[in-house]
């Protein structure tokens, strides 16, 4: 859940980039890295950081995610924030290591981090309070929000705060907005069809919209929904939105 | 790859299902909006979940002396209680009833436990007729067909199935689709039956230890006249479904139809207290309850896996699932479909039987978000997961936990878990990929079928940052 | 099957039982709505699902029921003789439609009960402003069937038993001291079922109609 109180702006805090923005979407990071340093906060990049161990969690290899998220607890020891450009994985460092952990010798550590993470989006608008100015074009822009940003970590409403300060962004909302996009990570693999019909209910809601530009905070969905643009532009004819992470999208129209 | 399991091939079925399909997308939309409708207030919703989370996790912390407590009250307002172990142990004891009485047929209101029985079959094999009442229920009974929902058992049916259907069966009544015309048919078929029924079924869905009461709620009539008018009344129960107070049921029975069909109540609440006294003109003479446990008491042992059983059984996850609405109700071949069914099917029938189903999720948290009882389902789902490779299987009651593992997984597992834990033997991307990869071999076309593959970033955002001179300690 | 109820039991008791916060369960909504406030709700709620409610007050509401009898067009109508209601309507028979008592028992007369009454009239023990409810309990005067099997049911509130939801009532009429009938009903609207490729249909079991009249 989303913090309550938050705290006074930091000066350092982490940031934990994700694997799959790590070898698929390193311009994110970068973006979000920016984004941060902008406000004037140092940003620590733990270079033996790798995964939050979210896939083998989710498979049912506890002992495997563990020894993973383990691994990472150490390489952010400091008594700052830790922030994450990922719902899904900022979820699972801050709802699921406290289960993962429960009874281990090193509770207490997981725990302290537990408490530390914060997804990017969150942050920007809870802690850092950021002013946006919008430098870019008129654009007509859907949003994804993952279901881990929306129900575990409850910041569902962040990324339209931030287009929200964007003068040129209008903001199209697609029907069954809140509902999954077919991802969830394994999923897509071991149900390939019901993720299918998911993913083509999904692009075909948010091309009604007529927006020709997607945010989300998620990569994981970005890959799925703009994987499925793209096949169907190619198959199909369709128009393919441009899809980007939310940090990348901001960066880009907001820095002179 | 292996052959394609039975789930499977229902699933690919279901999807195929175009008309279908939209047919349910229309019906959950509307119970969704109804739902939402009746919950304007987040707040005062979020007060109601913690509440009848709190009524519910009170009564299963105190469940062994509730249920004795519900026996000696029921026993003391003349209602005989029955324990039963397992769902034949269950049938034989309504066998029993209905011989002791030489009932050749019963009349049933809605009840899932008595699917889950399989009642209906047993009975029809000893040549009892077994008549539903419920008119979704009496829909799909024609069909030969069980409920894909459990609260809107013919949910998958078209107005124009239906008219077919009874015209099919009934071909004394004119056809029509007229749905005032087909409901007074089924009426007035069913009134006869009552009329000349000699033991009456229903189920519960909640017994208020306390007082000794079985409380049902329903719209139609069909569960009081069931409960009424045969001579006979009999209710199956699951363990679970006691109590603990009178107090205790005017916010579950606010809380349970606005989250399952956004009513503000059910027409009838109908508490029951015992056979017809002395002086009384109607009401059943003997009144029954059988107490199931199929599975219950051993989900019960584990502290995490005790949330299962808090469950109303509403219907609301089922309502806001995005893969129920996708593959409906008969895919899961189980009695309890959707997210609940997905929980409870498993840990009732072993892994071996509904494993699978485990993997249906996108653990997308919809459920969870809905739960009156604030069951948090994906959270099962994922334990269930665990339980179904874990190497540990002592320390879980699944059934059938570990049997799962397939050497191969876990191997991959394994080595990912080496790498991206020994950041000293960093090459993690393109190591990462190939071993993930490898947990999918045949399967990678299936992410291709309908998406262009994602690419490897040429530089990893490890090296990027490293360029961009970023601190890393 | 004791063994069976031995055998649960056991496993049930030898589960180190978790500690649960109950805090929350107690807590009751709190609404105050004053008379004509309930009132309001109550006949929106019931008119919502297609309920009649009628307003009277103690000098008019036997016209009032004998005027409902007749545009129902009822050839009898079914009561106990017994209740305040009852009493009077029998006094002034001749206002209504042929009165059929309910005096003895279902078994006696099951055939006509089933299918020649035209309409059953109750009293009821008090009314729900919040979700538009009815409370019946059953009685020997007023049996179940009395409300559930004639396709109408007329149904006399009387204004001050209306609370404003199903908690209250159950507090100030003290339900848990008085010990429960042997069935106790909350009747909110006519017998409806969705059934049908949720269209709404009225009377699949219970009464068609329900008319409730406000004394
Ligand atoms: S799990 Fe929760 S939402 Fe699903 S049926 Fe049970 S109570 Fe309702």
């Amino acid at each position: 859940m989303s913090q309550t109180t938050n705290p006074p702006k930091p000066d350092t805090i982490y940031f934990f980039g994700t694997c799959l923005i790590d070898l698929i979407y390193p311009k994110a990071g970068v973006s979000a890295v920016q984004l941060l340093q902008r406000e004037r906060v140092k940003v620590i990049y733990p270079q033996a950081q790798t995964c939050c161990g979210q896939p083998a969690w989710n498979s049912g290899y506890r002992d495997e995610a563990r020894q993973v998220a383990r691994a990472q607890i150490k390489f952010f020891p400091k008594n700052i924030p830790i922030v994450i450009p990922s719902g899904s994985c900022a979820g699972m460092m801050k709802t699921h290591y406290p289960e993962l952990f429960k009874g281990e010798a090193d509770e207490v550590e997981a725990l302290n981090l537990a408490n530390r993470v914060y997804e990017l989006t969150e942050f920007l608008v809870d802690v850092l309070k950021v002013q946006l100015q919008d430098l870019g074009e008129a654009v007509e822009v859907a949003v994804h929000t993952s279901c881990s940003a929306r129900r575990e970590m409850g910041v569902a409403d962040k990324i339209e705060q931030l287009l929200g300060q964007l003068s040129n962004v209008d903001v199209k909302e697609q029907a069954y907005k809140t509902e999954c996009c077919g991802f969830g990570g394994t999923f897509a693999i071991k149900e390939p069809e019901i993720s299918a019909a998911m993913v083509a209910d999904k692009t075909l809601h948010i091309r009604a919209t007529g927006a020709t530009q997607l945010v989300s905070q998620d990569c994981g969905c970005l890959m799925n929904i703009s994987g499925a643009f793209a096949y169907q532009a190619q198959h199909e004819g369709k128009a393919a939105p441009k899809a980007q992470h939310i940090a990348e999208f901001l960066w880009e129209r907001t820095h002179g | 790859m292996a052959k394609p399991t039975e789930f499977r091939i229902d699933v690919e079925k279901a999807l195929g299902k175009t008309e279908v399909r939209a047919h349910f997308r229309k019906a959950m939309d509307t119970l969704m909006t109804n739902r939402r409708n009746q919950f304007p207030d987040d707040a005062a919703l979020q007060a109601l979940r913690t509440q009848a989370q709190a009524i519910r996790a009170n009564a299963l912390s105190k469940l062994p002396e509730l249920l004795e407590q519900l026996e000696t009250n029921l026993t003391k307002n003349g209602v005989q209680v029955h324990w039963a172990e397992t769902t034949d142990e269950a049938n034989q004891i309504v066998l029993g009833i209905m011989q002791k009485h030489h009932a050749q047929s019963i009349i049933k209101g809605k009840s899932m436990v008595s699917e889950e029985m399989g009642l209906n079959h047993f009975l029809e094999e000893r040549g009892i007729e077994a008549l539903e009442s419920d008119l979704g229920e009496f829909i799909i009974q024609l069909d030969g067909e069980t409920p894909s929902h459990i609260i809107m058992p013919a949910i998958h049916k078209s107005k124009e199935q239906i008219s077919k259907l009874f015209h099919e069966k009934f071909p004394d009544i004119p056809y029509t689709d007229n749905v005032d015309e087909l409901t007074a048919s089924a009426r007035r078929i069913l009134r006869d039956k009552f009329y000349a029924a000699p033991v009456g079924l229903s189920g519960v869905n909640f017994a208020v230890a306390e007082t000794g009461t079985l409380c049902l709620v329903e719209n139609e009539g069909n569960g009081r006249m069931s409960t009424t008018i045969p001579p006979v009344h009999i209710a199956v129960t699951g363990i679970e479904k006691v109590v603990e107070k009178l107090s205790d049921i005017p916010p579950l029975l606010s809380i349970l139809p606005r989250s399952a069909t956004g009513q503000p109540i059910t027409t009838y609440f109908n508490m029951i207290s015992g056979p017809r006294k002395a002086d009384e003109k109607d009401g059943p003479t003997e009144v029954h309850l059988v107490l199931l446990d199929n599975g219950r008491s051993r989900i019960y042992s584990d502290p995490e896996l005790l949330a299962t059983l808090r469950c109303i059984r509403c219907g609301a996850c089922i309502n806001h699932c995005p893969v129920y609405v996708r593959i409906g109700g008969h895919s899961y071949g189980t009695v309890y479909p959707g997210p609940i069914g997905t929980i409870l099917e498993p840990q009732k029938e072993g892994l071996k039987v509904h494993g699978e189903l485990i993997q249906a999720s996108s653990l997308c948290g919809a459920c969870g978000e809905v739960c009156p009882v604030r069951i948090p389902i994906p959270n099962i789902i994922n334990r269930l997961r665990h339980d179904s490779v874990r190497k540990d299987t002592e320390n879980t009651p699944t059934q059938d936990a570990g049997t799962r593992r397939k050497p191969l997984e876990a191997a991959i597992w394994q080595a990912w878990s080496w790498s991206a834990s020994h950041p000293s033997l960093y090459n993690f991307g393109g190591k990462t990929a190939t071993q993930l990869r490898g947990l999918v071999p045949n399967n990678l076309g299936a992410w291709t079928k309908v998406r262009t593959a994602p690419k490897l970033a040429e530089q990893t955002l490890h090296q990027q940052l490293k360029a961009l001179g970023v601190d890393h300690e | 099957m004791s063994n069976a109820r031995t055998a649960i039991l056991q496993r049930l008791n030898s589960v180190e039982r978790p500690v649960v916060d109950v805090s929350a369960r107690e807590s009751l909504s709190v609404v105050s709505w004053d008379k004509a406030e309930c009132i309001h709700r109550f006949t929106e709620r019931m008119q919502a699902v297609r309920a009649e409610v009628h307003r009277s007050d103690r000098g008019n509401w036997l016209d009032k029921v004998a005027e409902i009898c007749k545009t129902k067009g009822l050839n009898n109508l079914l009561l106990s003789p017994k209740t305040e209601w009852g009493q009077v309507i029998t006094q002034n028979a001749a206002q209504f439609p042929r009165l059929k008592h309910y005096e003895r028992s279902i078994e006696d007369w099951k055939e006509e009960l089933f299918y020649q009454v035209d309409a059953g009239l109750t009293s009821t023990l008090g009314g729900i402003a919040e979700t538009g409810t009815l409370i019946l309990w059953s009685s020997p005067d007023e049996p179940r069937t009395l409300s559930l099997v004639p396709p109408i049911h007329i149904a006399i509130l009387d204004t001050d038993k209306l609370y404003t939801t199903f908690a209250k009532a159950v507090k100030t009429q003290g339900w848990l001291e008085q010990g429960l009938p042997t069935n106790a009903l909350l009747i909110s609207g006519p017998s409806r079922s969705a059934d049908i490729a949720q269209v709404l249909a009225y009377g699949v079991h219970g009464p068609r109609e329900l008319v409730v009249v406000l004394v």
